[in-house]
């Protein structure tokens, strides 16, 4: 086997158990504690915010304009809408901007 | 395969439809990943079974940028793991929303847990709606064959883009993301999670770098939200 398919079947086989491997530990628990509920309740916005402030910090005026215009989007109306009307102010602004 | 008949195929449209705006937001990364993996020496065969086996973008992109600086193959592997490794989180918190389908149906729902399958059935158990596995699979399904297709695409034609940066495909990931998060900003303790994963996960960036930012953010937001005084009788509320 190649080194690109060990690197492929590793990666897969890890990443299955990530998908798994939280529920299959955490089912072993009969009652959830409280705190734990509290800190599961925070991983969305916890994990995904690291994905979104690194890359706000990077950007431009360009990337900064795009988020503020979709997070005001976001206040009103759908997915959808939202990141259209952000991804729309990103690529005219670098035009401008580069 | 399964059929879904009746109730359960208006459930799989629904979840088709459910799943597309993660996947018009996608589609332009499987692109890139495609026409990326291609340049670092992958063949186009390699770099489709990556996607239909990994199904992790973030994590296909930190492999890729890895392969191609000839790290040892055994740091890449765990390099896709720690990105991968908030997929732990995500599946602790849907497993028992979903503890009703069989096992094999579970175990294929598993493999399919990415970030906006994630965000879709916390947002549909936040409506009190029940996440069926037709729903389920019908979103998985859209958002997976537009990833592996467009890896494939990507793959064929990926040189021919003629300016990425000019048309802002980096950048359309971060503002994805970012619609996510506000669709949370409902749940207690929203703002001050979102506060403290942000300026951890920038100063985890600047020192140790990528990708531990994601994991040192995402534990800034948790442990805040886990620290804080928990009302008593809430411990069975999500049931």
């Amino acid at each position: 086997m190649s080194t690109t398919l060990w690197i492929i079947v590793g990666g897969a086989l890890m990443t299955y158990l990530t998908r798994v491997g939280g529920h299959l530990v955490l089912s072993r628990f009969e009652r959830i504690h409280p705190r734990v509920q509290a800190g599961l309740n925070a991983v969305p916005a916890a994990v995904l915010t690291t994905l979104v402030a690194p890359a706000a910090m990077a950007g431009g005026p360009a990337e900064l304009a795009s988020l503020a215009v979709a997070t005001i989007v976001s206040l009103r109306s759908g997915l959808l809408a939202m990141f259209l009307s952000g991804a729309a102010v990103l690529v005219v602004l670098r035009q401008f901007m580069g | 395969m399964t059929i879904f008949q009746g109730t359960a195929a208006r459930d799989f449209r629904r979840g088709g439809r459910d799943g597309i705006p993660a996947l018009v937001a996608t589609f332009p990364f499987a692109l890139l990943y495609g026409a990326l993996a291609v340049s670092t020496g992958m063949s186009a065969f390699e770099a489709v079974l990556m996607s239909a086996a990994i199904f992790g973008g973030a994590s296909q992109m930190v492999g890729i940028e890895l392969f191609g600086q000839s790290v040892s193959p055994w740091l890449v592997v765990l390099s896709i793991f720690a990105v991968n490794f908030r997929h732990v989180l995500y599946s602790a918190a849907v497993g028992p929303r979903i503890a009703g389908w069989s096992l094999p149906r579970q175990a294929v729902g598993f493999f399919f847990l990415v970030d906006p399958l994630y965000a879709e059935s916390e947002l549909k158990a936040e409506k009190r709606e029940p996440i069926t596995f037709a729903w389920y699979m019908g979103m998985a399904l859209t958002f997976y064959t537009a990833w592996v297709g467009g890896s494939a695409v990507g793959a064929a034609f990926g040189r021919l883009i003629p300016d990425p940066h000019a048309i802002g495909i980096d950048f359309l990931l971060p503002i994805y993301f970012l619609g996510l998060v506000m669709g949370f900003r409902k749940r207690t303790m929203w703002a001050p999670v979102v506060a403290a994963s942000a300026v951890a996960s920038v100063v985890a960036y600047n020192t140790i770098g990528s990708p531990w930012h994601v994991s040192v953010g995402a534990l800034a937001g948790i442990l805040l939200a886990a620290a804080m005084p928990v009302p008593r009788r809430e411990k069975g509320a999500d049931e």
